[in-house]
């Protein structure tokens, strides 16, 4: 799936960022250089950032703004980190908390 | 423990047109200002706002949001503001120290004066299915889309038809996407006519007296359940993604946490801190500004600021009583007439009840 605007048609051409590749879970995933991972992730249709811990249903960003945490994450090894305002770098290895069979 | 610690005259918690706004004035009359933001550019929500803005020239009427917010950064940058970006202020103790964690590290700030300028958070709505990947607020949806150009979904309902609602419809069909609908339990808008006008246009159904019952599917938003609460009978949507725009909150933990007095006031969003006409908190050298103060709109924000930036100075010493008077009366004047509208009305009796209180 892919949910990137494009050519927008007030802002004109978005996503102007390095063309970058991060890892989800092990697989490949093209970003863009500062994007948020959050969006990153959206773009290809990856909607779920976590599983709660108890009943292990899947989560979604909710606010974009760093208040929710549902969208936190373990990248690079540290767990908990806020993927709707921390910014995409080249390699980034992201890994879905929660998940079963990982 | 023992952290970094640095001092300075006025540190302003948030970049947003209120704390964009309380920087300026400050610096401008020669306070050392420090502005901390959370996000990695300032700007704050106006980022999102790619419509253009009503109201008067001053409050930069005909331009779009990311606009005023470029020129307002730009502006705190030449008057001297040392703004840290990516910084969070994890507190602000009873001592008046702030704790930042920031790419440099976790340090301490001690300042003799401080802006709250927090903003707000999204109102949510628990219903069944309303944790599942695809269930957002509009605000959300907005910095998604106009921001980091992506998509919350291909066909998206919004519930909520106040101007947020609107707005982020219009501006999601802007960006390619299918709105469905507008579901709101009222029996009529709440917001604008313009903005109700430009998404019936797009032919975009407002489905009054209804309601979310429920969102279905797997593993994230797949069908929708709304229901005509008058006929009590319910109708199935297929969709990928709900935003909910069902007003916000003001996000003033840190004012809280710092011991200022709280008050609760419908209209102006629930909790806030207890402030007068020039910002001033009950706590000493503590000003609260913008959204944090209350939920109004980025144009009051920006005023607010400016008061907080302008009393903030004038406590440190830098401006003349007569220079502050003169300019706090044009802040209060821009404000009267911000607040004059049949929308401001509420907003200016709540705000009067506070300062009285």
């Amino acid at each position: 799936m892919d949910l990137r605007v494009g050519k927008h048609a007030v802002l004109g051409e978005m996503g102007g960022g390095r063309p970058v590749t991060i890892y989800v879970d092990g697989r490949p995933v093209p970003a863009r250089e500062g994007e948020p991972i959050a969006a990153a992730l959206y773009a290809v249709g990856i909607r779920t950032t976590r599983y709660s811990p108890r009943s292990a249903e899947p989560r979604g960003p909710f606010c974009m703004i760093g208040r929710c945490t549902e969208c936190a994450m373990t990248v690079d090894g540290v767990s908990n980190v806020r993927t709707c305002i921390t910014g995409v770098r080249d390699g980034m290895k992201v890994e879905t908390p929660g998940r079963t069979g990982s | 423990m023992s952290l970094p610690m640095k001092d300075v005259e006025l540190v302003v918690v948030g970049g947003g047109p209120a704390g964009l706004c309380a920087s300026l004035e400050a610096a401008r009359a020669g306070a050392q200002t420090l502005l901390l933001d959370e996000n990695d550019r300032a700007g704050g929500q106006l980022f999102k706002q790619v419509h253009r803005f009503f109201g008067s020239r001053h409050h930069g009427a005909g331009k779009r949001g990311y606009v005023i917010a470029g020129e307002l950064a730009d502006e705190c940058l030449k008057a001297g503001v040392e703004v840290r970006l990516s910084s969070s202020v994890l507190g602000f103790f009873p001592g008046g120290e702030l704790m930042v964690d920031a790419p440099e590290g976790v340090y301490l700030v001690r300042p003799r004066t401080a802006v709250i300028a927090t903003g707000a958070s999204e109102r949510c709505m628990a219903f069944p299915g309303w944790t599942l990947p695809g269930v957002m607020g509009a605000g959300a949806a907005q910095t998604l889309v106009n921001v980091h150009g992506v998509l919350p979904g291909k066909r998206v309902l919004m519930v909520g038809a106040g101007n947020v609602g609107l707005i982020v419809s219009y501006q999601l069909l802007q960006a390619g996407a299918d709105v469905v609908g507008i579901v709101d339990i009222a029996d009529c808008v709440s917001g604008y006519e313009v903005h109700s006008d430009r998404v019936k246009r797009e032919g975009v159904p407002i489905f009054l007296n209804h309601r979310i019952l429920a969102v279905e599917g797997e593993g994230g938003v797949e069908s929708l359940l709304v229901e005509n609460v008058s006929k009590g009978k319910a109708v199935r949507f297929s969709a990928d993604s709900l935003c909910l725009a069902l007003g916000f909150t003001p996000l003033a933990e840190l004012a809280s946490m710092r011991g200022c007095r709280m008050v609760f006031r419908e209209e102006l969003g629930g909790y806030l801190p207890w402030h007068d006409a020039e910002m001033r908190t009950d706590r000493p050298g503590v000003y609260v500004a913008g959204d944090a103060a209350g939920i109004e709109e980025a144009s009051v924000a920006m005023e607010e600021g400016r008061m907080a930036g302008i009393s903030a100075a004038e406590e440190l010493g830098l401006l003349s009583g007569g220079q502050a008077t003169a300019r706090k009366a044009a802040v209060r004047r821009r404000l009267q007439g911000l607040r004059s509208g049949p929308y401001g009305m509420d907003k200016l009796a709540a705000k009067d009840s506070i300062h009285g209180s």
